[in-house]
Protein backbone atom coordinates (compact mmCIF):
# COMPACT_ATOMS: atom_id res chain seq x y z
CA UNK A 1 0.00 0.00 0.00
CA UNK A 2 1.47 3.64 -0.70
CA UNK A 3 0.14 6.88 -0.15
CA UNK A 4 -1.93 8.91 -2.93
CA UNK A 5 0.91 11.63 -3.03
CA UNK A 6 3.27 8.87 -3.85
CA UNK A 7 1.76 7.34 -6.93
CA UNK A 8 0.97 11.57 -7.61
CA UNK A 9 4.73 12.17 -7.92
CA UNK A 10 5.72 8.64 -9.13
CA UNK A 11 3.14 9.47 -12.13
CA UNK A 12 4.36 12.61 -12.85
CA UNK A 13 7.94 11.73 -12.87
CA UNK A 14 7.63 9.13 -15.75
CA UNK A 15 5.93 11.57 -17.91
CA UNK A 16 8.00 14.69 -16.99
CA UNK A 17 10.99 12.24 -18.27
CA UNK A 18 9.29 12.58 -21.93
CA UNK A 19 8.02 16.04 -21.41
CA UNK A 20 10.19 18.94 -20.38
CA UNK A 21 7.12 20.82 -20.08
CA UNK A 22 6.40 19.38 -17.21
CA UNK A 23 7.61 21.64 -14.30
CA UNK A 24 7.32 20.79 -10.37
CA UNK A 25 7.28 24.13 -7.84
CA UNK A 26 7.12 23.46 -4.63
CA UNK A 27 8.10 25.52 -0.91
CA UNK A 28 10.63 23.36 1.11
CA UNK A 29 8.47 21.03 0.63
CA UNK A 30 9.79 18.29 -1.57
CA UNK A 31 9.96 15.62 1.21
CA UNK A 32 6.72 15.83 2.57
CA UNK A 33 5.17 16.10 -1.75
CA UNK A 34 7.61 13.05 -2.01
CA UNK A 35 9.35 14.95 -4.91
CA UNK A 36 12.52 13.97 -4.12
CA UNK A 37 13.16 11.82 -6.90
CA UNK A 38 12.05 14.60 -9.06
CA UNK A 39 14.02 16.91 -7.79
CA UNK A 40 17.13 14.75 -8.16
CA UNK A 41 16.56 13.33 -12.02
CA UNK A 42 15.22 16.29 -13.38
CA UNK A 43 16.81 19.09 -11.72
CA UNK A 44 15.83 21.58 -14.72
CA UNK A 45 12.13 21.10 -14.42
CA UNK A 46 11.73 21.74 -10.91
CA UNK A 47 11.61 25.27 -8.99
CA UNK A 48 12.29 25.56 -5.25
CA UNK A 49 10.57 28.60 -4.02
CA UNK A 50 11.69 27.89 -0.13
CA UNK A 51 9.14 28.46 2.21
CA UNK A 52 7.30 31.14 0.75
CA UNK A 53 3.38 30.16 -0.73
CA UNK A 54 2.16 33.41 -2.25
CA UNK A 55 5.69 33.31 -4.28
CA UNK A 56 5.10 29.87 -5.48
CA UNK A 57 1.75 30.45 -6.82
CA UNK A 58 2.91 33.61 -8.37
CA UNK A 59 5.94 31.97 -10.08
CA UNK A 60 3.47 29.04 -11.10
CA UNK A 61 1.31 31.12 -13.01
CA UNK A 62 4.03 32.84 -14.57
CA UNK A 63 5.25 29.71 -15.66
CA UNK A 64 2.31 28.59 -17.26
CA UNK A 65 1.32 31.71 -18.96
CA UNK A 66 4.70 30.95 -20.41
CA UNK A 67 3.43 27.17 -21.91
CA UNK A 68 5.04 24.95 -18.80
CA UNK A 69 3.17 22.54 -17.25
CA UNK A 70 2.99 23.27 -13.71
CA UNK A 71 2.69 21.08 -10.70
CA UNK A 72 2.58 23.56 -7.68
CA UNK A 73 3.02 20.97 -4.84
CA UNK A 74 2.95 21.52 -1.34
CA UNK A 75 0.96 21.09 2.11
CA UNK A 76 -2.81 21.31 1.45
CA UNK A 77 -3.36 23.62 4.52
CA UNK A 78 -0.83 26.09 3.35
CA UNK A 79 -1.73 26.82 -0.42
CA UNK A 80 -5.46 27.24 0.76
CA UNK A 81 -4.97 29.61 3.12
CA UNK A 82 -1.82 31.48 3.06
CA UNK A 83 -1.77 32.10 -0.74
CA UNK A 84 -4.84 31.80 -1.23
CA UNK A 85 -5.59 35.15 -3.02
CA UNK A 86 -3.19 34.21 -5.60
CA UNK A 87 -4.89 30.85 -6.50
CA UNK A 88 -7.61 33.36 -6.94
CA UNK A 89 -6.09 36.05 -8.75
CA UNK A 90 -3.23 34.97 -10.24
CA UNK A 91 -4.56 31.03 -11.38
CA UNK A 92 -8.41 30.85 -11.41
CA UNK A 93 -9.29 34.67 -12.47
CA UNK A 94 -6.25 34.80 -14.83
CA UNK A 95 -6.94 31.38 -16.60
CA UNK A 96 -3.57 30.15 -15.89
CA UNK A 97 -3.52 26.39 -15.93
CA UNK A 98 -1.50 25.37 -12.91
CA UNK A 99 -2.07 22.40 -11.18
CA UNK A 100 -1.85 22.57 -7.36
CA UNK A 101 -1.38 19.55 -5.33
CA UNK A 102 -2.33 20.42 -1.81
CA UNK A 103 -0.93 16.85 -0.32
CA UNK A 104 -1.52 16.09 3.60
CA UNK A 105 -4.91 17.74 3.05
CA UNK A 106 -7.53 17.09 5.42
CA UNK A 107 -6.90 16.12 9.16
CA UNK A 108 -3.58 13.79 7.37
CA UNK A 109 -1.36 15.82 10.36
CA UNK A 110 -3.53 14.29 12.78
CA UNK A 111 -1.96 15.92 16.22
CA UNK A 112 0.28 18.59 15.03
CA UNK A 113 -3.12 20.47 15.04
CA UNK A 114 -5.16 23.27 13.82
CA UNK A 115 -2.67 25.25 11.74
CA UNK A 116 -1.88 22.23 9.34
CA UNK A 117 -5.50 20.95 8.63
CA UNK A 118 -7.17 21.96 5.97
CA UNK A 119 -11.09 21.42 6.32
CA UNK A 120 -12.57 24.81 4.55
CA UNK A 121 -10.66 24.15 0.87
CA UNK A 122 -13.50 22.56 -1.05
CA UNK A 123 -15.56 25.34 0.83
CA UNK A 124 -13.76 28.24 -0.53
CA UNK A 125 -12.21 26.71 -3.85
CA UNK A 126 -15.62 25.76 -5.66
CA UNK A 127 -16.87 29.34 -5.19
CA UNK A 128 -13.84 30.58 -7.63
CA UNK A 129 -14.74 31.18 -11.30
CA UNK A 130 -12.30 28.59 -13.37
CA UNK A 131 -11.26 26.75 -10.76
CA UNK A 132 -11.74 22.59 -10.73
CA UNK A 133 -11.32 20.75 -7.55
CA UNK A 134 -10.46 16.82 -7.26
CA UNK A 135 -9.85 14.62 -4.18
CA UNK A 136 -8.58 11.31 -5.62
CA UNK A 137 -9.71 8.61 -3.60
CA UNK A 138 -7.18 5.33 -4.09
CA UNK A 139 -3.40 5.05 -5.99
CA UNK A 140 -4.85 4.23 -9.21
CA UNK A 141 -7.60 6.83 -9.58
CA UNK A 142 -4.50 8.99 -9.12
CA UNK A 143 -2.40 8.13 -11.35
CA UNK A 144 -5.54 8.09 -13.76
CA UNK A 145 -5.93 11.93 -12.65
CA UNK A 146 -2.44 12.87 -13.33
CA UNK A 147 -2.11 11.77 -16.68
CA UNK A 148 -5.27 13.39 -17.32
CA UNK A 149 -4.47 16.94 -15.48
CA UNK A 150 -0.72 17.61 -17.74
CA UNK A 151 -2.45 18.54 -20.73
CA UNK A 152 -5.93 19.76 -19.40
CA UNK A 153 -6.05 23.84 -19.86
CA UNK A 154 -7.22 24.98 -16.74
CA UNK A 155 -6.46 25.52 -13.02
CA UNK A 156 -7.03 22.42 -11.18
CA UNK A 157 -6.55 22.15 -7.03
CA UNK A 158 -6.06 18.09 -5.95
CA UNK A 159 -6.32 17.23 -2.51
CA UNK A 160 -4.59 14.06 -1.45
CA UNK A 161 -3.70 12.91 2.46
CA UNK A 162 -0.73 11.41 3.93
CA UNK A 163 -0.88 7.83 4.48
CA UNK A 164 -0.87 4.96 2.50
CA UNK A 165 -4.32 4.47 1.33
CA UNK A 166 -6.50 0.76 0.76
CA UNK A 167 -7.68 0.53 -2.60
CA UNK A 168 -11.03 1.74 -3.54
CA UNK A 169 -10.34 0.35 -7.25
CA UNK A 170 -8.68 -3.04 -7.57
CA UNK A 171 -7.21 -2.62 -10.75
CA UNK A 172 -7.00 0.01 -13.75
CA UNK A 173 -10.58 -1.25 -15.01
CA UNK A 174 -12.33 1.69 -14.16
CA UNK A 175 -14.15 4.90 -15.49
CA UNK A 176 -12.21 8.40 -14.99
CA UNK A 177 -13.80 11.14 -16.92
CA UNK A 178 -13.26 14.56 -15.23
CA UNK A 179 -17.21 15.62 -13.36
CA UNK A 180 -17.99 12.19 -13.38
CA UNK A 181 -19.00 10.01 -10.28
CA UNK A 182 -18.76 6.35 -9.79
CA UNK A 183 -21.13 3.90 -8.56
CA UNK A 184 -19.56 1.47 -6.53
CA UNK A 185 -22.15 -0.72 -5.31
CA UNK A 186 -26.09 -0.03 -6.30
CA UNK A 187 -28.73 -0.30 -3.53
CA UNK A 188 -32.01 1.07 -2.52
CA UNK A 189 -32.42 1.88 0.61
CA UNK A 190 -29.93 4.64 1.12
CA UNK A 191 -27.21 5.81 -0.97
CA UNK A 192 -23.75 6.80 0.76
CA UNK A 193 -21.71 9.47 -1.34
CA UNK A 194 -17.62 9.79 -0.47
CA UNK A 195 -15.27 11.65 -1.89
CA UNK A 196 -11.23 11.40 -1.32
CA UNK A 197 -10.23 9.12 1.69
CA UNK A 198 -14.02 9.15 2.95
CA UNK A 199 -14.50 6.89 0.06
CA UNK A 200 -13.22 3.89 1.29
CA UNK A 201 -15.04 4.32 4.08
CA UNK A 202 -18.22 4.65 2.53
CA UNK A 203 -17.68 1.80 0.01
CA UNK A 204 -16.45 -0.68 3.23
CA UNK A 205 -19.77 0.67 5.33
CA UNK A 206 -21.89 0.02 2.39
CA UNK A 207 -20.12 -3.67 2.55
CA UNK A 208 -21.38 -3.63 5.90
CA UNK A 209 -24.84 -2.93 5.86
CA UNK A 210 -25.02 -5.49 3.10
CA UNK A 211 -24.30 -7.91 5.48
CA UNK A 212 -27.28 -6.43 7.63
CA UNK A 213 -29.49 -6.53 4.92
CA UNK A 214 -29.41 -3.12 4.46
CA UNK A 215 -29.05 -2.08 0.47
CA UNK A 216 -26.79 1.19 0.36
CA UNK A 217 -25.49 2.87 -3.01
CA UNK A 218 -22.17 4.02 -2.52
CA UNK A 219 -21.11 7.36 -4.85
CA UNK A 220 -17.24 8.05 -5.47
CA UNK A 221 -17.61 11.74 -5.63
CA UNK A 222 -14.31 12.72 -5.93
CA UNK A 223 -14.76 15.50 -8.93
CA UNK A 224 -16.19 18.29 -6.44
CA UNK A 225 -16.36 20.75 -9.15
CA UNK A 226 -17.59 20.06 -11.98
CA UNK A 227 -19.16 17.48 -10.17
CA UNK A 228 -21.92 15.34 -11.02
CA UNK A 229 -25.36 16.37 -10.35
CA UNK A 230 -26.87 13.81 -12.23
CA UNK A 231 -25.91 11.14 -10.12
CA UNK A 232 -26.69 12.62 -7.21
CA UNK A 233 -30.13 13.53 -8.48
CA UNK A 234 -30.37 10.15 -9.20
CA UNK A 235 -29.68 8.61 -6.40
CA UNK A 236 -31.80 11.28 -4.16
CA UNK A 237 -34.91 9.86 -6.45
CA UNK A 238 -34.24 6.09 -6.32
CA UNK A 239 -32.52 5.70 -2.79
CA UNK A 240 -34.81 8.81 -0.65
CA UNK A 241 -31.92 9.70 1.34
CA UNK A 242 -28.74 10.13 1.29
CA UNK A 243 -25.12 10.38 3.82
CA UNK A 244 -22.30 12.84 2.93
CA UNK A 245 -19.11 11.62 4.44
CA UNK A 246 -16.29 14.43 4.16
CA UNK A 247 -12.93 14.85 5.83
CA UNK A 248 -13.74 18.80 5.93
CA UNK A 249 -16.11 21.06 7.76
CA UNK A 250 -19.58 20.24 7.51
CA UNK A 251 -20.12 23.57 6.21
CA UNK A 252 -19.37 24.12 2.65
CA UNK A 253 -18.19 21.10 1.31
CA UNK A 254 -19.19 18.26 -0.14
CA UNK A 255 -22.28 17.81 2.35
CA UNK A 256 -23.19 21.52 0.88
CA UNK A 257 -22.97 20.76 -2.95
CA UNK A 258 -24.77 17.79 -2.42
CA UNK A 259 -28.14 19.40 -0.93
CA UNK A 260 -28.15 22.17 -3.09
CA UNK A 261 -28.38 20.05 -5.74
CA UNK A 262 -31.11 18.55 -4.53
CA UNK A 263 -32.56 21.47 -3.09
CA UNK A 264 -35.69 21.38 -6.07
CA UNK A 265 -36.20 17.71 -5.55
CA UNK A 266 -35.29 17.37 -1.53
CA UNK A 267 -34.61 14.12 -0.15
CA UNK A 268 -33.55 13.82 4.07
CA UNK A 269 -29.56 14.24 4.30
CA UNK A 270 -27.09 13.16 7.18
CA UNK A 271 -24.48 15.42 6.44
CA UNK A 272 -20.88 13.67 8.03
CA UNK A 273 -17.89 15.74 8.60
CA UNK A 274 -15.81 17.58 11.16
CA UNK A 275 -18.13 20.04 13.49
CA UNK A 276 -17.41 23.79 13.98
CA UNK A 277 -14.94 23.31 16.62
CA UNK A 278 -11.23 22.82 17.34
CA UNK A 279 -10.62 19.79 15.82
CA UNK A 280 -9.03 17.16 18.61
CA UNK A 281 -5.53 16.26 18.77
CA UNK A 282 -5.29 12.53 17.81
CA UNK A 283 -4.05 10.41 14.75
CA UNK A 284 -5.92 11.13 11.62
CA UNK A 285 -7.66 7.69 11.85
CA UNK A 286 -8.91 8.65 15.60
CA UNK A 287 -9.84 12.01 14.19
CA UNK A 288 -12.16 10.14 11.72
CA UNK A 289 -13.64 7.84 13.90
CA UNK A 290 -14.20 10.68 16.65
CA UNK A 291 -16.18 12.24 14.61
CA UNK A 292 -17.95 9.26 12.83
CA UNK A 293 -16.44 9.53 9.35
CA UNK A 294 -14.84 6.25 9.34
CA UNK A 295 -16.37 3.39 8.16
CA UNK A 296 -18.24 2.63 11.93
CA UNK A 297 -19.47 5.73 12.02
CA UNK A 298 -20.99 5.51 8.38
CA UNK A 299 -22.35 2.07 9.72
CA UNK A 300 -23.82 3.54 12.73
CA UNK A 301 -25.50 6.98 11.41
CA UNK A 302 -26.70 4.49 8.29
CA UNK A 303 -28.84 2.36 10.78
CA UNK A 304 -29.93 6.08 12.67
CA UNK A 305 -31.00 7.05 9.94
CA UNK A 306 -32.97 3.94 9.00
CA UNK A 307 -35.07 3.42 11.68
CA UNK B 1 11.03 56.62 -32.18
CA UNK B 2 12.94 59.38 -31.28
CA UNK B 3 12.50 61.36 -27.58
CA UNK B 4 11.08 64.34 -29.10
CA UNK B 5 8.03 62.07 -30.47
CA UNK B 6 7.94 59.65 -27.39
CA UNK B 7 7.20 62.85 -25.79
CA UNK B 8 4.61 64.21 -28.24
CA UNK B 9 2.88 60.76 -27.37
CA UNK B 10 3.24 60.57 -23.79
CA UNK B 11 1.04 64.16 -23.66
CA UNK B 12 -1.18 62.71 -25.95
CA UNK B 13 -1.56 60.23 -23.94
CA UNK B 14 -2.20 62.20 -20.59
CA UNK B 15 -4.84 64.05 -22.78
CA UNK B 16 -6.43 60.89 -23.71
CA UNK B 17 -6.17 59.81 -20.15
CA UNK B 18 -8.26 62.60 -18.62
CA UNK B 19 -10.86 62.58 -21.28
CA UNK B 20 -11.41 58.20 -20.59
CA UNK B 21 -11.16 59.07 -16.56
CA UNK B 22 -13.59 62.64 -17.13
CA UNK B 23 -16.21 60.04 -19.61
CA UNK B 24 -15.59 56.90 -16.95
CA UNK B 25 -16.44 59.29 -14.13
CA UNK B 26 -13.79 57.35 -12.39
CA UNK B 27 -9.76 56.47 -12.37
CA UNK B 28 -6.68 56.42 -10.63
CA UNK B 29 -5.65 59.73 -11.99
CA UNK B 30 -2.52 60.28 -9.92
CA UNK B 31 -0.78 57.25 -10.51
CA UNK B 32 -1.73 56.71 -13.77
CA UNK B 33 -0.47 60.60 -14.61
CA UNK B 34 2.76 59.20 -12.49
CA UNK B 35 4.08 56.21 -14.49
CA UNK B 36 2.56 57.01 -17.82
CA UNK B 37 6.12 58.19 -19.28
CA UNK B 38 7.62 55.13 -18.68
CA UNK B 39 4.52 52.98 -19.89
CA UNK B 40 5.17 55.00 -23.05
CA UNK B 41 8.97 54.27 -23.24
CA UNK B 42 7.94 50.79 -22.73
CA UNK B 43 5.36 50.34 -25.38
CA UNK B 44 7.20 52.64 -27.62
CA UNK B 45 10.63 52.01 -27.89
CA UNK B 46 11.74 49.55 -25.29
CA UNK B 47 9.03 46.50 -25.57
CA UNK B 48 9.44 44.11 -28.17
CA UNK B 49 5.84 44.40 -28.33
CA UNK B 50 3.21 45.32 -30.84
CA UNK B 51 -0.57 44.36 -31.91
CA UNK B 52 1.01 41.73 -34.65
CA UNK B 53 2.98 40.17 -31.79
CA UNK B 54 0.98 39.67 -29.07
CA UNK B 55 0.60 35.89 -28.41
CA UNK B 56 4.35 35.40 -30.01
CA UNK B 57 6.02 32.63 -27.61
CA UNK B 58 8.98 35.65 -28.29
CA UNK B 59 7.42 38.66 -26.90
CA UNK B 60 8.47 40.89 -24.29
CA UNK B 61 6.06 40.85 -21.48
CA UNK B 62 5.02 43.13 -19.28
CA UNK B 63 2.56 42.96 -16.23
CA UNK B 64 1.09 46.08 -14.49
CA UNK B 65 1.47 45.12 -10.93
CA UNK B 66 -0.12 48.83 -9.83
CA UNK B 67 -3.39 47.47 -11.69
CA UNK B 68 -5.46 50.07 -10.33
CA UNK B 69 -3.53 52.66 -12.98
CA UNK B 70 -5.32 50.53 -15.62
CA UNK B 71 -6.13 54.16 -17.20
CA UNK B 72 -2.53 54.80 -18.18
CA UNK B 73 -2.30 50.93 -19.73
CA UNK B 74 -5.55 51.44 -21.32
CA UNK B 75 -4.37 54.86 -23.31
CA UNK B 76 -0.68 53.24 -24.34
CA UNK B 77 -2.66 50.52 -25.63
CA UNK B 78 -4.50 52.45 -27.44
CA UNK B 79 -1.95 54.79 -29.19
CA UNK B 80 -0.08 51.64 -30.10
CA UNK B 81 -3.22 50.27 -32.09
CA UNK B 82 -3.37 47.33 -29.55
CA UNK B 83 -7.22 48.55 -28.16
CA UNK B 84 -9.44 49.80 -30.27
CA UNK B 85 -11.09 53.55 -29.31
CA UNK B 86 -14.75 52.05 -29.12
CA UNK B 87 -13.96 49.73 -26.66
CA UNK B 88 -11.82 52.19 -24.73
CA UNK B 89 -15.17 54.69 -25.29
CA UNK B 90 -16.87 52.28 -23.30
CA UNK B 91 -14.83 52.29 -19.36
CA UNK B 92 -17.28 52.89 -16.75
CA UNK B 93 -20.44 51.57 -18.68
CA UNK B 94 -22.69 49.52 -18.09
CA UNK B 95 -20.92 45.72 -19.23
CA UNK B 96 -18.05 47.39 -20.73
CA UNK B 97 -15.28 44.79 -21.78
CA UNK B 98 -13.04 46.48 -19.72
CA UNK B 99 -12.93 46.65 -15.28
CA UNK B 100 -10.93 49.09 -13.07
CA UNK B 101 -8.07 47.00 -13.23
CA UNK B 102 -6.13 45.15 -15.88
CA UNK B 103 -8.27 41.70 -17.33
CA UNK B 104 -7.33 39.20 -20.04
CA UNK B 105 -9.56 39.62 -22.12
CA UNK B 106 -8.28 43.26 -23.08
CA UNK B 107 -5.75 42.77 -25.83
CA UNK B 108 -2.19 42.93 -24.38
CA UNK B 109 -2.57 42.55 -21.09
CA UNK B 110 -0.75 39.42 -20.16
CA UNK B 111 -2.82 38.42 -16.24
CA UNK B 112 -5.58 40.17 -14.36
CA UNK B 113 -3.75 42.46 -11.60
CA UNK B 114 -5.31 44.72 -8.94
CA UNK B 115 -4.64 42.98 -6.21
CA UNK B 116 -1.32 44.42 -5.16
CA UNK B 117 1.72 42.59 -4.76
CA UNK B 118 1.35 39.85 -7.19
CA UNK B 119 3.32 40.93 -10.21
CA UNK B 120 7.01 40.21 -9.11
CA UNK B 121 5.95 36.55 -8.45
CA UNK B 122 4.53 35.96 -11.81
CA UNK B 123 7.27 38.20 -13.50
CA UNK B 124 9.87 35.89 -11.94
CA UNK B 125 7.60 32.92 -12.94
CA UNK B 126 8.03 34.35 -16.10
CA UNK B 127 11.44 35.31 -16.54
CA UNK B 128 12.49 31.84 -15.14
CA UNK B 129 10.67 30.18 -18.03
CA UNK B 130 12.74 32.51 -20.20
CA UNK B 131 15.41 30.69 -18.77
CA UNK B 132 14.18 27.42 -19.29
CA UNK B 133 14.05 27.58 -23.13
CA UNK B 134 17.00 29.95 -23.24
CA UNK B 135 15.15 32.29 -24.86
CA UNK B 136 15.68 36.07 -25.24
CA UNK B 137 12.34 37.61 -24.14
CA UNK B 138 11.96 40.09 -21.46
CA UNK B 139 9.66 40.69 -18.20
CA UNK B 140 9.04 44.03 -17.11
CA UNK B 141 6.80 44.50 -14.17
CA UNK B 142 5.77 47.98 -13.04
CA UNK B 143 4.85 48.77 -9.26
CA UNK B 144 3.58 50.96 -7.10
CA UNK B 145 5.54 52.69 -4.37
CA UNK B 146 2.89 51.97 -1.72
CA UNK B 147 2.35 48.82 -2.92
CA UNK B 148 6.04 47.86 -1.25
CA UNK B 149 4.22 47.52 1.83
CA UNK B 150 2.65 43.40 0.50
CA UNK B 151 5.19 40.80 1.79
CA UNK B 152 5.01 38.72 -1.57
CA UNK B 153 7.23 41.50 -2.92
CA UNK B 154 9.92 40.18 -0.95
CA UNK B 155 9.56 36.77 -1.48
CA UNK B 156 10.05 37.65 -5.11
CA UNK B 157 13.10 39.44 -4.36
CA UNK B 158 14.79 36.68 -2.82
CA UNK B 159 13.76 34.24 -6.05
CA UNK B 160 14.66 36.57 -8.14
CA UNK B 161 18.04 36.68 -7.04
CA UNK B 162 17.97 33.02 -6.33
CA UNK B 163 17.41 32.23 -9.99
CA UNK B 164 19.95 34.71 -11.15
CA UNK B 165 16.98 36.84 -13.30
CA UNK B 166 18.84 39.43 -15.35
CA UNK B 167 16.11 39.17 -17.52
CA UNK B 168 13.52 40.90 -15.12
CA UNK B 169 12.98 44.19 -14.68
CA UNK B 170 11.30 45.37 -12.06
CA UNK B 171 10.07 49.87 -11.98
CA UNK B 172 8.98 51.22 -9.00
CA UNK B 173 6.78 54.30 -9.79
CA UNK B 174 8.48 56.47 -6.45
CA UNK B 175 5.89 59.01 -6.37
CA UNK B 176 5.93 59.22 -2.70
CA UNK B 177 2.17 59.10 -2.13
CA UNK B 178 -0.13 56.39 -1.47
CA UNK B 179 -4.08 56.77 -0.76
CA UNK B 180 -3.54 57.57 2.74
CA UNK B 181 -0.57 60.20 2.26
CA UNK B 182 2.79 60.33 2.01
CA UNK B 183 4.58 56.91 1.92
CA UNK B 184 7.09 57.82 4.96
CA UNK B 185 4.08 58.64 7.03
CA UNK B 186 2.24 55.27 6.26
CA UNK B 187 5.32 52.43 6.11
CA UNK B 188 8.42 53.84 5.09
CA UNK B 189 10.18 52.67 2.18
CA UNK B 190 12.93 55.24 1.90
CA UNK B 191 15.67 52.96 1.88
CA UNK B 192 14.76 51.15 -1.31
CA UNK B 193 18.02 51.54 -3.26
CA UNK B 194 19.41 50.12 -0.30
CA UNK B 195 16.99 47.30 0.82
CA UNK B 196 17.05 45.81 -3.12
CA UNK B 197 20.48 45.87 -3.38
CA UNK B 198 20.69 44.22 0.27
CA UNK B 199 18.37 41.31 -1.72
CA UNK B 200 20.80 41.01 -4.56
CA UNK B 201 19.40 43.17 -7.17
CA UNK B 202 20.80 45.85 -9.73
CA UNK B 203 19.75 48.99 -8.50
CA UNK B 204 19.12 51.77 -10.58
CA UNK B 205 18.10 55.40 -9.75
CA UNK B 206 15.86 57.08 -12.80
CA UNK B 207 14.11 60.33 -12.83
CA UNK B 208 10.84 59.12 -14.37
CA UNK B 209 9.08 62.38 -15.14
CA UNK B 210 11.77 62.79 -17.55
CA UNK B 211 11.58 61.00 -21.04
CA UNK B 212 15.56 61.39 -21.54
CA UNK B 213 16.25 59.46 -18.60
CA UNK B 214 13.59 57.10 -18.66
CA UNK B 215 15.04 55.85 -22.57
CA UNK B 216 18.57 56.68 -21.04
CA UNK B 217 18.06 54.11 -17.85
CA UNK B 218 16.12 51.45 -20.18
CA UNK B 219 18.90 51.37 -22.85
CA UNK B 220 21.66 50.86 -20.30
CA UNK B 221 20.49 47.98 -18.74
CA UNK B 222 22.86 45.48 -19.00
CA UNK B 223 20.90 41.90 -19.64
CA UNK B 224 23.66 39.68 -18.42
CA UNK B 225 25.08 40.36 -15.15
CA UNK B 226 23.37 37.51 -13.31
CA UNK B 227 21.19 40.25 -11.23
CA UNK B 228 17.68 41.06 -11.79
CA UNK B 229 17.07 44.56 -12.41
CA UNK B 230 14.87 47.21 -10.15
CA UNK B 231 14.50 51.07 -11.77
CA UNK B 232 13.46 53.21 -8.88
CA UNK B 233 11.33 55.53 -11.19
CA UNK B 234 11.60 58.37 -9.16
CA UNK B 235 7.99 60.56 -10.05
CA UNK B 236 5.95 62.96 -9.69
CA UNK B 237 1.92 61.83 -8.45
CA UNK B 238 -0.24 63.61 -10.81
CA UNK B 239 2.85 64.86 -13.55
CA UNK B 240 1.59 67.35 -16.27
CA UNK B 241 -1.97 68.65 -13.96
CA UNK B 242 -0.43 71.29 -12.05
CA UNK B 243 -3.36 71.05 -9.85
CA UNK B 244 -3.05 67.76 -9.19
CA UNK B 245 1.09 67.03 -8.64
CA UNK B 246 1.95 65.98 -5.39
CA UNK B 247 -1.74 66.04 -3.56
CA UNK B 248 -2.70 62.54 -2.14
CA UNK B 249 -6.47 63.32 -2.79
CA UNK B 250 -6.17 62.51 -6.03
CA UNK B 251 -5.08 58.91 -5.85
CA UNK B 252 -8.49 58.74 -7.29
CA UNK B 253 -10.95 61.48 -8.47
CA UNK B 254 -12.32 63.10 -11.34
CA UNK B 255 -11.76 66.59 -12.62
CA UNK B 256 -14.28 69.11 -12.57
CA UNK B 257 -15.58 70.65 -15.79
CA UNK B 258 -13.26 73.55 -15.10
CA UNK B 259 -10.68 71.55 -14.04
CA UNK B 260 -10.79 69.66 -16.83
CA UNK B 261 -10.51 72.51 -19.01
CA UNK B 262 -7.47 73.94 -17.04
CA UNK B 263 -6.09 70.50 -17.47
CA UNK B 264 -6.62 70.29 -21.13
CA UNK B 265 -5.08 73.76 -22.03
CA UNK B 266 -1.55 72.82 -20.46
CA UNK B 267 -1.09 69.74 -22.18
CA UNK B 268 -2.11 71.15 -25.22
CA UNK B 269 0.30 74.01 -24.63
CA UNK B 270 3.00 71.27 -24.09
CA UNK B 271 1.68 69.41 -27.28
CA UNK B 272 2.03 72.70 -29.74
CA UNK B 273 5.55 73.07 -27.77
CA UNK B 274 6.99 69.62 -28.05
CA UNK B 275 6.06 70.14 -31.66
CA UNK B 276 7.29 73.26 -32.07
CA UNK B 277 10.37 71.88 -31.20
CA UNK B 278 10.83 69.13 -33.84
CA UNK B 279 10.03 71.10 -36.33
Amino acid sequence: MIACRKSFTDTLLSLAREDKNIVAVTTDARGSVTLGDFAKELPAQFVECGIAEQDAVGISAGLAHSGKKVFCCGPACFYVARSLEQVKVDLAYSKNPVKILGVSGGVAYGALGATHHSLHDIAVLRTFPGMNVVLPCDTRQTAKLVKFLVDFPEPVYIRVGRAAVPDVYENDDFDFEIGKANMLQDGKDLTIIGAGETVYHALKAGRELAAKGISARVLDLSWIKPFDKEAVLKAAKETGRIITVEEHSRFGGLGALVTEAISECPVPVRILGIPDEDVIHATSPEIFHHYGIDSDGIVASALDFLK
Amino acid sequence: MDNQHLKLVSEQNRKRLLEIICSANAGHTGGDLSCLNVLTVLYFHTLNLSKDNLKDENRDRFILSKGHCVEALFVTLEAKGILKKEVLDTLGKFDSPLAGHPTINVPGIEVNSGALGHGLPIGVGMAIAAKMDSKSWKTFVLMGDGEQGEGSIYEAAMAGHQYKLDNLVAIIDRNHLQISGNTEDVMAIDNIHDRWTAFGWDVIQMNGDDIDDIVRTFDSIDYNNGKPHLIVSNTTKGLGVSFMENVAKWHHGVPSAEQYAVAIEDIEKRIAKVKEEMK
